[in-house]
């Protein structure tokens, strides 16, 4: 198990590719954080998401 | 123009994307205000919902200012600005970090460090910051490319509450002073440019106001209004009259 945006959820051993696959991304404005470290996007296919992951996927929304 | 780091603005009103009812409305005050950059918060997708907010401002053609709204520590602040520049492809970042729920006024010291943090790594800092002339100066000696005092605390629209504190910032900074919080009204966003800001940064005052669009062509031309006139050079300020008709040779009644 990982937690995914606070959430319990399956994913350990996936890339985080794979994992964004499920949640029908936008093509811009993403942004993901592995235990507190961003994954550059150019990373995202081949960066393992490991057991027990806190992982924060981050979108644009309106702010001051 | 105004000049932030390497980039130049015909606009000094920065637009802040909080605060409004629905996108279309956002797409009237951005076309109102004719801003060249506005802010925009990170926050998780599945909280957030999928609103096509990027796809407003890039059809506007604006700057988009990352900030790290919500941040109380420089750790967090600091994560928070390196995913905006993943997500933006931009390294600049409006640098909240805020001390107290209640007030939202920054947190100095964490301020300090998290500017620094983020200047180090290659950001273009542009930190919300109390009305401090020291920890202004702080900031800009740290490498911000700018600094932006509150008037009065985000959403309040009390205005500028230290004047005086606002007029020695700008007296001392050598990067662009920009009133950041606190405007209600135009007259508030006439004051600050009066004062010497280049810029102001406003969100509420346009998102909450009874008509968004027409307060957000309030504040434009506020804004330029009080810039125009502080180049001009006001008179000074007098306790007695100053006549402005000559009394040579005013008839007599005898």
């Amino acid at each position: 198990m990982i937690v995914l945006n606070g959430r319990p959820a399956e994913g350990e051993g996936s890339t985080v590719a794979g994992l964004l696959e499920r949640l029908d991304l936008p093509d811009r404005g993403v942004a993901v954080a592995v235990d507190a470290e961003v994954v550059p996007r150019g990373e995202w296919g081949t960066f393992v998401v490991p057991e027990g992951a806190h992982v924060e996927v981050v979108t644009a929304v309106q702010g001051g | 123009m105004l000049t932030i780091a390497d980039r130049t603005f015909t606009s000094r009103l920065i637009l802040g994307t909080g605060g409004f009812p629905n996108l279309d409305v956002l797409a009237a005050a951005i076309d109102a205000t004719q801003t060249e950059m506005v802010t925009v918060a990170l926050r998780r997708i599945d909280a957030a919902g999928r609103d096509g907010l990027v796809g407003v401002l890039d059809s506007a053609k604006v700057q988009v200012l990352p900030n790290t709204a919500g941040c109380f520590t420089a750790r967090d602040a600091v994560l928070t600005a390196k995913l905006a520049r993943e997500a933006f492809e931009t390294d600049w970042v409006k640098l909240e970090v805020i001390g107290d729920e209640r007030t939202l006024l920054p947190d100095a010291t964490e301020l300090l460090v998290a500017a620094e943090e983020l200047v180090d790594a290659g950001f273009t800092v542009l930190p919300y910051t109390n009305d401090d002339p020291i920890l202004a100066k702080r900031l800009e000696d740290a490498g911000c490319a700018a600094v932006m005092p509150l008037g009065s605390p985000i959403g309040s629209g009390m205005g500028i509450r230290n004047p005086y504190n606002l007029a020695l910032i700008v007296e001392h900074a050598n990067v662009p002073v920009i009133l950041d919080a606190g405007v209600g009204t135009a007259s508030d966003a006439a004051l600050a440019m009066e004062l010497g800001c280049d810029a102001i940064l406003t969100a509420s005052a346009i998102s909450r106001a009874e008509d968004p669009v027409a307060m957000a062509t309030a504040l434009r031309l506020a804004t330029e209004a009080g810039h125009a006139a502080r180049h001009a050079g006001r008179i000074p300020r007098r306790l007695y009259a100053e006549a402005s008709t000559q009394h040579a040779g005013l008839p007599t009644f005898g």
